[in-house]
């Protein structure tokens, strides 16, 4: 009885919201709308499940002295502290809860998130590496789009810089491919190659000329639009059909882990 | 030498990066904009066509971490909005979101002289998430039978709004995958018009969806919010951190350069 009721219940919900939407008939919209009024009363009662679950981890954390357990009593005594508040006094503009949300969560929120950009920072120094062919195509690839998202990209085209960049990126080619082609060619051949290769830059400065017209920003458009595209479609299939296959399992009980056990 | 180039103590880099960030806003450098990205200039011509006083829907959905990039989104859409006369209805599917909102309008709507519940209407935070968009594709005011203990039926601003139908464009502001649940129900099953701007870092999960149609527009991070502001003619908080961004960007890449030179200089050959 505990197993088979949820599992008809579910059967029955599934298949209906599954049927009513490519079924638009005036019946399936007027139940539609009650079960909407329905999941939403459920889905407030995990607010329910939410609070009382930061309550008993961070009561027990604190209860047994846990490493860090000082950083619970602050995440206990601020949300009584908010709740108290907001339920004394209200929301409202103006009102305390407001004042503590805008002048203390609000930075705190903020300061967290901007951390970020420091260790994204560091992170990107450290990792962007030529090692191998993959890693220089993600690098070249990272610089363009971070060059292109700002204007500053599109003032380096504009101004000729263009070759400059080129010029930076074709000495990191020739210093990678030079031990490999002096252990090949010897020595004197490899500088020659050298040589010959730096002068692709100067080349590239003549083109930059007319190139002043396709802004950085443009390829960066091209990235996103394409390849990354290309990429994130076969993702979204992969997922799409994983919770068909996973939504399907569920409807007709062969999946049962949501119901308890195993 | 070349070897210390792979190995800069990281606190030089946060120091870099502090300074490329806090210098541009304290001397309110600018820099000059330079191309508007082809999505944006959709999104803002989708809602400079709506006819005069078209409702348009916008979801506060992010909270105050994600303020920097996705509010001078929505203060610039709001003020393109009121500029264009058009009814303005807010919603939060994030808790979060409702104070920020509620700031956006009450910053703008003096410029404009509008009315609250006339004008503009910021509908709040129900939880829910996707079952509120879907709720709402049947009937709005089914979902907000109330605001501020206000009924919502009688209120000039909601006056012959039943769904998604009646609503010129749908835009959600998300620092989460909301737009997900957008797209799925707003746009596929109840056929509203839906656009986005997100955070730059979600960006790219959203690129296949401008393509197929189901984005209208698009605002890609703080670079969206000043291509936006530039479009409006007012320049504001989004192009002001654009310089901060962009310096910023290039010390980012500058390091990047400089660990390669140091990574392929002292490489010894095989």
């Amino acid at each position: 009885m505990r197993v088979h009721v949820p599992i008809a219940i579910c059967f029955l919900a599934g298949l209906f919201m599954l049927v009513q939407f490519f079924v638009p008939h005036h019946l399936g919209v007027v139940y539609y709308e009650e079960l909407q009024a329905w999941t939403r009363i459920v889905i407030a009662f995990t607010m329910v499940l939410g609070i009382s679950s930061l309550i008993r981890t961070h009561w027990e954390k604190i209860r047994r002295r846990r490493q860090d357990w000082g950083y619970s009593v602050v995440t206990l005594v601020s949300f009584i502290a908010m709740v108290t508040i907001g339920a004394a006094r209200g929301s409202e503009k103006g009102s305390p809860f407001m004042w503590a949300f805008d002048s203390v969560f609000n930075p705190l929120d903020a300061t967290m998130f901007s951390l970020l950009a420091f260790f994204m920072a560091s992170a990107a120094y450290r990792t962007f590496r030529a090692r191998t062919p993959e890693a220089t195509v993600l690098l070249l690839t990272a610089v363009i789009v971070m060059l292109g998202r700002v204007p500053l990209g599109d003032m380096m085209v504009q101004h000729g810089a263009y070759g400059i960049w080129a010029g930076l990126l074709f000495l990191c080619i020739a210093w990678a491919a030079f031990p490999w082609c002096a252990a090949r060619f010897g020595r004197g051949t490899a500088w020659a190659l050298g040589v010959a290769l730096m002068l692709v830059p100067v080349a590239l400065l003549v083109v930059s000329a007319h190139l002043r017209g396709m802004p950085i920003s443009g390829a960066t458009e091209w990235i996103m639009n394409t390849p990354a595209v290309g990429a994130k479609r076969g993702i979204l299939f992969g997922v799409a059909l994983g919770s068909i296959a996973t939504s399907l399992r569920i409807i007709f009980g062969i999946e049962r882990s949501h119901l308890g056990g195993h | 030498m070349f070897e210390r180039l792979q190995h800069i103590d990281r606190r030089y880099i946060f120091i870099a990066i502090a300074l490329a960030v806090i210098v541009p806003f304290l001397t309110g450098l600018q820099l000059p904009n330079g191309a508007v990205s082809p999505p944006t200039k959709d999104l803002y011509d989708l809602i400079d066509k709506l006819p005069a006083r078209t409702p348009i829907m916008i979801a506060f959905d992010y909270g105050p971490a994600s303020m920097p990039e996705l509010q001078p989104m929505a203060v610039a859409l709001v003020r393109h909005a009121f500029k264009k006369n058009l009814r303005i209805l807010t919603v939060c599917l994030n808790v979060q979101g409702v104070p920020l909102a509620e700031d956006t309008l009450a910053k703008v709507a003096p410029e404009f002289s509008k009315v609250e519940d006339v004008d503009y209407l910021n509908l709040g935070f129900k939880s829910g998430g996707a079952s509120v968009i879907t709720g709402m594709g049947v009937d709005i005011q089914h979902v907000y039978r109330t605001v501020n203990e206000k009924p919502t039926a009688p209120m000039p601003v909601m006056a012959g709004i039943r769904n998604y139908q009646q609503i010129g464009c749908i835009i959600d502001l998300a620092s989460s995958s909301t737009v997900d649940a957008w797209i799925q129900f707003a746009v596929e099953q109840f056929h509203g018009k839906l656009a986005a701007g997100v955070t730059a870092v979600m960006a790219v999960d959203y690129y296949p969806f401008l393509q197929t149609g189901q984005l209208s527009g698009f605002m890609n991070g703080l670079k969206g919010a000043a291509d936006y502001e530039v479009l409006l003619g007012k320049r504001d908080k989004g192009v002001l951190g654009m310089a901060s961004q962009s310096i910023a960007h290039a010390l980012i890449v500058l390091f990047v350069v400089l660990g390669n030179i140091g990574y392929l200089m002292s490489r010894k050959p095989r």
